[in-house]
């Protein structure tokens, strides 16, 4: 008898078993939190005022809950935009080049300045409630997820082995069907990633778009961030400690109830065939997979789907050949579209900045992005002589690696900027000189990519290699220099890569910061674009912000991009 | 053959294509053509051979016919209708399968019909029947990772069948198997055909693998390739089931030998783009000097004495047509050995190759090299003329690719310089994609 995935439906009927009961749990368990979460965003905004957010660790579970729920919203619209972009990107090649690189653009804009920009648009949307100030932060928590996690359906959706496409099309599958049957799951391991990725670099941004100011008034969201800021402004770091240790217990819950069950979930949509190393498992997969409940309302599911999907369905097989004359004239009004939008994008971009701005500010901007910019390749060197060794190290060894990489990947998740009143208190005590002191903030939550990504590095490096270099009795610089460097270079790169973005946008956040009413500030273009927001100044957020961006996207492609390519084709072992 | 044949279909032809070209657009603008005026028809309960080396289009031609491609020129008409994407009633099995990892064999073989909008209960009695025809009882709910090449094959196979497809395309399906497991398969496959238990009309196999196509076909279509076109048709009379061991097999196979090493111009149609030895603007296979050098020393050595037959050769070391024939050509386009009548005759200097030191050997395959490959001679001249004695691989990369496509001037370069290095006539550091008179520091 033929079966459906594994144990959906092993068990398909009796008694409800002890997983129906486990599985029944974390489905209230997910509703309660869902309804408390999202009590109060119809309140007008006035409410915030009169119910301001307290430093009394007994309602941060409840803080917590909504800044969750917050992320989750993000999450979905990610989603969303994922499959609608980065489709349209991947399947015409002609909105694909003028998509990619929109998206290429959208990934070096500082994430902070969205908030900026957007905040008037949002609370307009709402006027008067709480659920104008929850798009923002929503919003601001998009951006910062979207991106890398579009960017990899989009190459997934590009790569997908052609003989599996084309065995799709002869078996006349519609493009709907062809699309969940074949490209999404293709896409999913790498999707997934990727999610995990936005979600942990997220948490930075939830803290930072919590609490905002937008002219005269300011918006505190009940939530950690504002939780956090609150703290900041009351000199109590007692609070500060309250609030790192519940980020530490929702990070942990949420890796153990959302992605490992998914991690486990994805991996039968590996591509390759060969049974790998161990799969990954999850205990709330299992309980889920094992209950009768869930494999009865998946099994309705189901058939909703595929109703569902019928209705939508094209014609089997309705892609025609398009012929060559049209595709000519479509390319031809496409260019000309995009040409006039760049045209009027540019000259209201002028006629914006042009009034207020000089050419002094330019170069301004341009000067204090170079400090940035040293300031953030110090830092990438910095890190990279710590972790690259201890990297190694552990990398080499499988039993400390199976304890440290879990560890690694959970400090990349943590919000580093929980840990900013800390330092600052310490300049602040200590009386340290800010252009220096202030620097680390930016890598605190970042370097933690070079140090994963470098033990991932080392432990690929094959036995058989390693043996050879004991049998020649290379060993020392030696041996660094010719086995463990080489050998970990393509993945030092791309942890590299990932650590120099996330500090940049960091930067805004990290060089300026304050301590109660002391203000502690390092020269440097993210310090520029935080006075500027605070100051409300658009004109300068602006200007900021297209100078960050045009340095992150240079800096990418002369140095990041190359070294990448470089690596792939000299140091890829395979 | 197969008895469910309707009388009307059996005198029309299920598929017929006329004058199908196909062109790729190039680099610079212009067109590649790699299929070159290929017709072809298919009778019901025929099996019809595509026979050629990688690259002579055949796969194209296959591409053409199940809808996933559209030609040039000419057209392709199945039942009498012109294909104009996937049509229903083509059914196709590829090379590497092409299951969908995440769907159990039952769900891999149920998609089509799920495609097609087949009631519910009908797709689960098909299904089942086709799984249970093809030897896959039991593996139902199993995942293509979980099986061996044979068997996921087999899933390929019963994909394809389930939706009684008047037409069965085979892309090389057994090609990517180990030498028994294919051989069982086709056996089976054939079984199931003289019987007429598949719900097929007629079959189409590419392979480049010559006995099969004389095991499986009532009919080889022999190509050639640059460009891709048919250069004869064979009839297989031979009886089923066919024995490779009886005299009659034997002699058609090296009958199909001589026709693929057959000179171009004697019989053959006038190349019209790149012939062998007249410019740069030949592409050049792949092939390592070791190699070539193991094929000359054990043509040279007995019991071949310096002739060998081809079909024998190619038993004796195992090698495929797509292995053999480059090593062949390569050997005579430096002149060391002539090809011809299915034979690989050593030349004189291809006998003092064989019996030379390593030294010796490099001496005389620079020479050989610089004097009959056009483009070693070239890139030589450029190196000697310049008073850097360097040139970066761009600058000729650039010139191959008026004459090819990129992968191909890609491919050419790639050989070359694995030659020069051999011979030590020109130096390539990959690092700086630098041609240079120097030697390595």
């Amino acid at each position: 008898m033929p079966q459906s995935p594994t144990a959906w439906n092993a068990a398909s009927r009796g008694a409800p078993s002890r997983f129906d009961l486990i599985a029944l749990s974390l489905v209230i368990g997910l509703l309660a939190f869902l309804a408390a979460g999202s009590r109060g965003v119809l309140a007008p905004l006035t409410t915030l005022d009169v119910s301001p957010v307290t430093l009394d660790p007994s309602m941060l579970p409840k803080y917590v809950a909504r800044s969750t729920l917050r992320m989750f919203a993000a999450l979905v619209l990610s989603l969303l935009f994922t499959f609608t972009y980065a489709t349209w990107a991947a399947k015409s090649p002609r909105a694909g080049r003028v998509l990619v690189p929109v998206l290429d653009v959208l990934q070096s804009v500082p994430i902070l300045v969205f908030i900026s920009v957007t905040t008037v648009f949002f609370l307009s949307l709402a006027p008067g409630k709480v659920l104008g100030a929850e798009f923002v932060a929503i919003f601001a928590i998009f951006t910062s997820q979207a991106w890398n996690m579009a960017f990899s359906f989009y190459q997934s959706l590009r790569t997908v082995p052609n003989e599996l496409t084309e065995a799709a099309r002869s078996f006349r599958l519609s493009p709907w069907a062809r699309f969940w049957r074949l490209e999404v799951p293709f896409a999913m391991p790498p999707l997934i990633w990727n999610m995990m990725m936005s979600m942990s670099g997220s948490w930075f941004f939830v803290v930072a778009s919590e609490a905002f100011t937008v002219g005269s008034t300011t918006v505190t969201l009940p939530g950690v961030g504002s939780y956090i800021a609150v703290a900041i402004e009351q000199k109590n770091l007692a609070a500060v400690g309250w609030a790192i240790a519940a980020m530490l217990a929702v990070i942990l819950i949420y890796d153990q109830l959302l992605f490992r069950p998914l991690v486990a979930w994805a991996d039968r949509f590996r591509f390759e065939q060969e049974p790998g190393a161990l799969p990954p498992h999850s205990w709330v997969l299992d309980a889920l997979g094992r209950s009768t409940w869930v494999a009865r309302s998946l099994r309705a599911l189901r058939r909703f789907a595929r109703s569902a999907g019928a209705a939508i369905r094209t014609a089997p097989g309705a892609i025609r050949f398009e012929s060559r004359e049209h595709a000519r004239r479509l390319d031809l009004a496409g260019t000309l579209v995009v040409g006039a939008l760049l045209l009027l994008a540019g000259w209201r971009a002028l006629s914006f900045l042009m009034p207020e701005l000089g050419w002094h500010d330019v170069v301004t901007t341009v000067g204090l992005g170079a400090i940035t910019m040293l300031r953030v390749f110090l830092l990438i060197a910095l890190a990279s002589v710590v972790w690259v060794p201890v990297g190694v190290y552990v990398g080499l060894r499988p039993k400390l690696a199976r304890i440290v990489q879990p560890i690694a990947q959970f400090m990349a998740a943590f919000p580093a900027n929980l840990l900013f009143p800390v330092v600052v208190f310490c300049i602040v005590t200590l009386k340290l000189n800010t252009d220096v002191w202030l620097s680390p903030l930016m890598i605190l939550g970042t370097q933690w990519y070079i140090l994963f990504n470098v033990i991932a590095g080392a432990a690929s490096i094959p036995g058989e290699m390693r043996h050879v270099a004991t049998n020649l009795g290379v060993r020392g610089w030696l041996w660094w220099r010719r086995v463990a460097l080489p050998g970990v270079f393509p993945y030092f790169v791309t942890g590299a890569l990932t650590a120099s973005g996330g500090s940049w946008n960091a930067s805004i956040v990290a060089e300026v910061a304050s301590w109660g009413d002391e203000k502690v500030e390092a020269a440097g273009l993210g310090a520029y674009i935080a006075n500027a927001t605070t100051a409300g100044d658009f004109h300068r957020i602006v200007l900021g912000a297209v100078t960050m961006c045009i340095y992150v996207l240079l800096i990418n492609r002369l140095l990041w991009r190359p070294l990448y390519y470089y690596a792939e084709r000299k140091y890829r072992l395979s | 053959m197969n008895a469910n044949l309707k009388p009307s279909v059996d005198t029309a032809p299920l598929l017929a294509v006329e004058h199908a070209r196909k062109t790729f657009p190039r680099g610079d603008g212009g067109e590649l053509l790699v299929l070159d005026d290929v017709s072809l028809t298919l009778k019901p309960g025929e099996v019809v051979g595509l026979l050629g080396r990688s690259g002579s289009g055949k796969s194209t031609l296959l591409r053409l016919i199940a809808g996933l491609a559209q030609p040039t020129g000419g057209d392709v008409r199945y039942l009498g209708q012109p294909v104009d994407g996937p049509a229903e009633g083509i059914a196709m099995v590829f090379q590497s399968f092409a299951l969908f990892p995440w769907l159990t064999v039952y769900e891999n073989v149920a998609l089509g019909l799920e495609a097609l909008k087949v009631p519910r209960d009908e797709i689960r009695r098909r299904s089942l029947a086709a799984i249970d025809l093809i030897g896959l009882d039991g593996f139902e709910s199993a995942y293509p990772r979980e099986l061996s090449g044979g068997m996921r094959q087999r899933v390929g196979f019963a994909r394809a069948i389930v939706v009684h497809p008047n037409i069965l395309l085979m892309d090389e399906p057994f090609s990517a198997l180990d030498v028994l497991t294919a051989e069982t398969l086709r056996t089976d496959f054939l079984d199931l055909w003289a019987d007429g238990r598949m719900p097929i009309k007629g079959v189409i196999l590419v392979t480049h693998n010559i006995e099969e196509a004389v095991q499986m076909c009532d009919r080889i279509l022999v190509f050639a390739t640059n460009p891709g076109r048919i250069v004869s048709t064979i009839e297989v009379t031979i009886p089923r089931p066919r024995d490779r061991l009886a005299p009659a097999f034997a002699a058609l196979v090296e009958r199909i030998y001589v026709e693929m090493t057959a000179k171009p111009g004697r019989g053959a149609p006038v190349r019209v783009e790149r012939a062998p030895g007249t410019g740069i603007d030949q592409v050049l296979p792949r092939v390592s000097s070791n190699l070539l050098s193991g094929l000359v020393e054990t043509v040279a050595a007995a019991p071949f004495s310096g002739k060998a037959d081809l079909p024998e050769i190619a038993s004796e070391l195992q090698l495929e047509i797509d292995d053999l024939f480059p090593v062949a050509e390569t050997l005579q386009m430096l002149r060391f050995a002539d090809v011809e009548g299915g034979d690989l005759r050593l030349t004189a200097d291809g006998i003092a190759f064989a019996d030379a030191a390593l030294d010796e050997r490099k001496r005389t395959f620079a020479r050989h090299l610089l004097a009959h490959v056009p483009l070693a001679a070239h890139i030589r001249r450029v190196l000697d003329e310049r008073t850097s004695h360097a040139a970066p691989k761009s600058r000729f990369l650039d010139e191959l690719e008026d004459h090819m496509s990129p992968e191909s001037a890609e491919q050419s370069l790639r050989a070359i310089v694995s030659w020069a290095r051999y011979a030590e006539v020109f130096a390539y550091d990959d690092e700086t994609g630098m041609f240079s008179l120097e030697n390595p520091t």
